[in-house]
């Protein structure tokens, strides 16, 4: 059986969502099963759509795997970026993430 | 007394339904009816990461297991409905319970075109549109086999990516003159052809399927005139919309329940989203789509409008579909006589095609180019004219031109 790790989504609003995501899943999936408000994610992690915007602060960023030349791009694209900014869909839970702490845009459209 | 809302069919559409219901303040119990044995899950990855092994069931499923619960929604899993009372507003099940609604919203989604050809019914050929059929299909996806595709389409193509990778011997059987050609333009076909023959794809087009033959299982597909050795059959030949329902309640149908700006039918209780329905596009054609972005919106339109909050469903269509690390994303909906504009060139795995029609642009194929797409969802949704030589220029980023 693969780990669970916890994971906070904070909304726009600054209300906290603490859940627990498999090793393996996105924090976008994290977020989604869960109803965590503010993540659309309409393709469903195909990095097809760009609704599942989140903004991770510098010392979790560094632990993240760099943004793929696709999810660079499709963030161009999305509302509100910033130098924090990710598609949580690209970003898989891993040990080392226990306890990371995501920001949600007001929208993601 | 608040009112009971009725959801028959189980799918994307009918899970963003209950939560946009659910968001938009409807408070009243709703029930949802599924025919299969599952809650609502995605199924774009079906025909790709979840025949591949990549992609773990669970993952398919679009909420936590609690959520229909805690939402006060009851799922009637593996439960058929047989017939819609409009007179007394209630769905009889086949079991013969009957459910009593206010509003009813049919999210029946749409079923495979089955083959009709001489030994269409032997074993060992296989559909894809639901988990079941991708286990099925899986114990016998194995390195080595045979498999003919039927159809040249998103799902066959899909399906011959991935049966690549895994290290089968795949041929991809297609009527028309060439790949995808519902759906694409005749650049994206050819660019799409030459990498499933470099990915070891034998492709037969203008080749029909005339038969299937074997002793007690499929052993050859005959198309073309020619007889082909196989081990497995897999048919992606399209989908009917699932109308059968709404057609026998009275409700009308045209390849499609017929629905309004607003998801509704033409009974003032009952709404329809998805696969299952025929709507005005923006281009103000009746249209029916089969993709996720519609059952989303659509879905979303009709529980605006089932909690008395209607707003016109005018959105782009927009479509994506993986095959190898080629990523495909459509937005708009393109015709024949569109005036065709290339950026990029197809050699780098990364370009585009765009669609004009009357000085606008009508739709944007974009392949591993992100920024086309989305720029060119833009620009379709705006409607405002643009011109063919700089969307060509890719010394103008896309981002200038929006």
């Amino acid at each position: 059986m693969a780990g669970k790790y916890r994971v906070t989504y904070i909304e726009d609003g600054g209300k906290a969502h603490t859940v627990e995501v498999a090793e393996g899943w996105s924090l976008m999936e994290g977020a989604v099963k869960h109803l965590v408000p503010g993540i659309d994610a309409d393709c469903g992690g195909a990095c097809a759509c760009a609704t599942c915007q989140v903004y991770v602060a510098p010392d979790w960023m560094a632990k993240l795997p760099p943004k793929s030349e696709m999810e660079e791009t499709m963030l161009d694209f999305a509302p509100a970026v910033t130098s924090e900014s990710r598609l949580s869909c690209q970003l898989r839970m891993t040990a080392a993430l226990d306890g990371i702490v995501l920001k949600l845009p007001k929208s993601q459209h | 007394m608040s009112e009971k809302i009725v959801i028959i069919g189980a799918g994307q559409a009918a899970s963003q339904a209950v939560q946009s219901l659910r968001a938009e303040g409807f408070d009243g119990p709703i029930t949802l009816v599924g025919d299969e044995a599952y809650p609502p899950y995605q199924r774009p990855p079906l025909s790709k990461a979840y025949l591949l092994g990549s992609f773990a069931r669970e993952r398919l499923f679009l909420k936590a297991d609690d959520y229909y619960a805690q939402a006060g929604c009851e799922l009637m899993l593996g439960a058929t409905a047989r017939a819609i009372h409009r007179d007394t507003r209630q769905v009889e099940l086949e079991d013969g319970r009957r459910l009593s609604y206010d509003k009813l919203l049919l999210a029946t989604g749409a079923k495979v075109r089955k083959l009709r050809c001489p030994g269409h019914d032997l074993p060992g050929i296989h559909y894809l549109k639901t988990i079941a059929d991708v286990d099925g299909l899986q114990a016998v996806f194995t390195p080595g086999t045979r498999i003919a595709v039927v159809g040249g389409g998103y799902i066959g193509l899909e399906v011959a990516a991935v049966g690549a990778k895994r290290g089968l011997k795949v041929t991809v059987f297609e009527a028309m003159d060439r790949l995808m050609a519902r759906a694409v333009s005749p650049q994206l076909s050819a660019f799409y052809a030459g990498e499933h023959e470099k990915a070891g794809v034998t492709l037969k087009l203008h080749t029909g399927v005339e038969a299937i033959g074997g002793q007690s299982k499929v052993e050859w597909v005959k198309a073309g005139g020619q007889t082909h050795a196989c081990d497995i059959v897999l048919v992606g030949i399209g989908v009917i919309a699932r109308d059968e329902l709404a057609v026998a309640a009275g409700l009308a149908s045209d390849d499609g329940i017929v629905v309004d700006q607003n998801a509704r039918t033409g009974d003032p209780h009952i709404w329809a989203a998805g696969d299952c329905t025929r709507h005005v596009g923006r281009e103000g054609h009746a249209i029916r789509l089969e993709c996720v972005q519609n059952a989303i919106d659509q879905a979303r339109h009709a529980a605006l409008a089932m909690v008395g909050k209607p707003r016109i469903y005018s959105e782009v269509p927009w479509f994506w579909s993986d095959q190898y690390d080629l990523k495909l994303q459509i937005a708009g909906l393109a015709r024949p006589t569109d005036t065709l504009v290339a950026r990029g060139d197809p050699a780098n795995r990364k370009f585009a095609v765009f669609h004009l029609r009357d000085g606008k642009l009508a739709a944007v194929e974009a392949v591993n180019a992100a920024p086309e797409y989305m720029i060119g969802k833009r620009l379709i949704a705006d409607g405002k004219p643009v011109e063919a030589a700089r969307l060509a220029d890719l010394s103008i980023p896309m981002k200038t031109l929006a």
